[in-house]
């Protein structure tokens, strides 16, 4: 029997032939943890008895989730993190540097066929890479930072075979939120997810990570996009599955009649063409996170917003997904042209997706938001409602003042709509 | 090991989010994520739950982030066992890691107040209300081996590596 992508990295990082459904010990090539986790990692390290981490190269920190530090209690936390790095020789982003995932591959943390760890669920964003790269929790974290190994079990395997062409308007976000919204919360329990066809080639890095990045979403261990077509500053081998590879399910979507897609209030997997849910007032848009806040990310806003003024109910908010990715916008006048449309920028990092600070919404309000996950109370506030969207909906339903469609962005001006 | 405790059932798809809300996270002290453990869900659970009880869920419980705050948030406010008819993966990996036994039945009737006694070595749970016994999905002996030893951390400080 063939290998599936899943099967031939973990059989290489396990010194043998593994195969879905057995168990083994794997050499991890990193891992990652973020100022929510580290710090119960370091705990976790400390209760083992470490004492140096097994390779101090392979191990990132980055301080993300909340930072800028909102209070002292989470200041102490980071305080914890930047001791604990210069103390063990770890790579620590700090501040404003980025979103942890983004600076793993912006930086070269991760490689084509690594296999990689993270404390965080959207570490399947490395996938985009053709890397496996799965959420584990702190003290799983820890170990690996005592052993430089886990254990693990070989996943089954889905293939979704993506054909045609995505239609002007419709991006990576809506393709793989309709995923989400077919396979559902839990589609994908513990398996890894290959995403291969002809509809991924032309994919950019940036649309090929937001569709890594919700693997998560159906509770898949990995996921897993072909590198046919990605271009890197480098050259790699690009994995293929065994012919006779065994897939638990192979699925086909042909994307072109894709309409741009939303989740709605509180479930990812609660998806429905805009068309349904176009007209809801929307009091807070937020372009940024892991999915969708990368240049081409805020370009696609700049886009629809430029030379316009986003509604006057509405505030927008927008966390470039690091350092680089801003420097690059102000450079190239999309920082400018937001920020004239009335959009506010925060610190690089995961701004309010997690509810901790930087946009708490109020009771009963609306957000519309580029990033992942819209479960009761994810912003910080369990009576408010979250849709999630692609960032050209976002910057379209921030102009509009309700979730609008943003095909007619580009045909007809907004007050004809 | 044997428990025996009050059931709190909820339903499918129980996220991290629900277990413990992302803005509570941060912190070292357990307690502290006692206080809040399922506060969006169900603002009453923290003072119904008395010490030992058992919490049920459905499907998919313990979805969406890998925060191991949500089975510590848990297992401080005194939930001595989660069963569930199947759990998300991290959430799966991360409550055996910190000591929170788990049992999976893939099909159960339990009701909320219904007495619940569970053997975690055989897997036996019994509805001791609804006179009904069911036996768990049997753990990996790795996990066995790492709950046995009160958690991952006490494992590698004992063993320094992993045996499969």
């Amino acid at each position: 029997m063939g290998k599936t992508i899943a099967e031939k990295i973990l059989s290489k990082h396990s010194g043998k032939s593994v195969s879905a459904g057995e168990l083994t010990i794997v050499m991890v090539d990193g891992v990652m943890a973020s100022d929510t986790t580290a710090p119960l990692a370091i705990k976790a390290f400390e209760d083992m008895d470490g004492n140096q981490v097994w390779n101090p190269s392979k191990v990132t920190f980055v301080i993300d989730h909340a930072s800028p530090a909102p209070n002292e209690r989470i200041a102490n936390l980071h305080k914890i993190m930047r001791e604990f790095a210069v103390e063990k020789g770890i790579r620590l982003y700090d501040v404003g540097e980025g979103i942890c995932h983004q600076l793993m591959i912006e930086k070269g943390h991760v490689k084509p066929g690594n296999l990689i760890l993270g404390a965080d669920s959207h570490t399947c964003t490395y996938g985009a890479l053709g890397a496996f790269s799965t959420g584990v929790g702190s003290t799983d974290l820890a170990g690996v930072m005592l052993t430089g190994k886990t254990w693990m079990k070989v996943p089954e395997s889905i293939k979704i075979e993506l054909t045609g062409t995505l239609q002007q308007g419709v991006s990576a976000k809506d393709l793989i939120l309709y995923l989400v919204g077919q396979l559902g919360i839990a589609g994908a329990n513990y398996k890894s997810i290959e995403f291969c066809g002809e509809a991924i080639i032309p994919l950019s890095l940036d649309s090929r990570m937001t569709i890594a990045n919700m693997a998560i979403e159906m509770g898949a261990k990995a996921g897993l996009v072909s590198t046919n077509g990605l271009k890197l500053g480098y050259s790699f081998e690009h994995l293929e599955p065994d012919p006779d590879a065994f897939y638990e399910q192979e699925l086909q979507f042909d994307v072109s009649k894709l309409e741009p897609q939303v989740s709605i209030p509180h479930s990812p997997d609660d998806v429905r063409n805009i068309t349904d849910v176009q007209g809801v007032p929307v009091q807070q848009a937020f372009l940024g996170s892991c999915t969708n806040g990368r240049l081409e990310d805020l370009h696609e806003a700049a886009n629809i917003l430029r030379g316009k003024t986003i509604h006057p109910q509405v505030r927008m908010l927008i966390a470039p997904a690091s350092k680089d990715v801003y420097l690059k916008a102000l450079r190239d006048g999309t920082a400018e042209t937001l920020t004239l449309a009335g959009a506010s920028f925060l610190t690089s990092g995961c701004g309010p997706c997690v509810g901790t600070h930087l946009g708490v919404p109020g009771n009963e309000e609306n957000i519309i938001s580029s990033s992942n996950r819209n479960f009761r109370g994810r912003m910080g506030n369990r009576n408010s409602n979250i849709y999630l969207a692609s960032p050209a909906v976002v910057a379209y339903s921030a102009l509009q003042g309700k979730i609008a469609d943003p095909r007619y962005a580009m045909e007809v001006e907004p007050e004809c709509i | 090991m044997h428990l025996n405790g009050n059931a709190h059932v909820y339903g499918d798809d129980i996220d991290t989010d629900r277990i413990i809300p992302g803005k509570y996270t941060k912190t070292l002290n357990l307690n502290d994520l006692a206080d809040h453990v399922l506060e969006d869900l169900d603002p009453d659970f923290r003072s119904r739950l008395q010490s030992g009880d058992i919490l049920v869920g459905g499907s998919n419980f313990g979805c969406g982030s890998s925060r191991e705050q949500a089975p510590l948030a848990l297992k401080a406010a005194g939930v001595s066992v989660v069963i569930a008819k199947s759990f998300a993966r991290i959430f799966y990996r991360n409550a055996i890691n910190i000591g929170l036994p788990l049992v999976e039945i893939p099909h159960h009737e339990i009701n909320s107040q219904d007495e619940i006694s569970v053997d975690l070595e055989s897997g036996r749970v019994v509805n001791e209300t609804a006179s009904k016994e069911y036996v768990g999905t049997k753990m990996p002996e790795v996990m066995i081996s790492i709950l046995n030893a009160g958690g991952l951390a006490s494992y590698l400080k004992t063993n320094k590596n992993y045996s499969i």
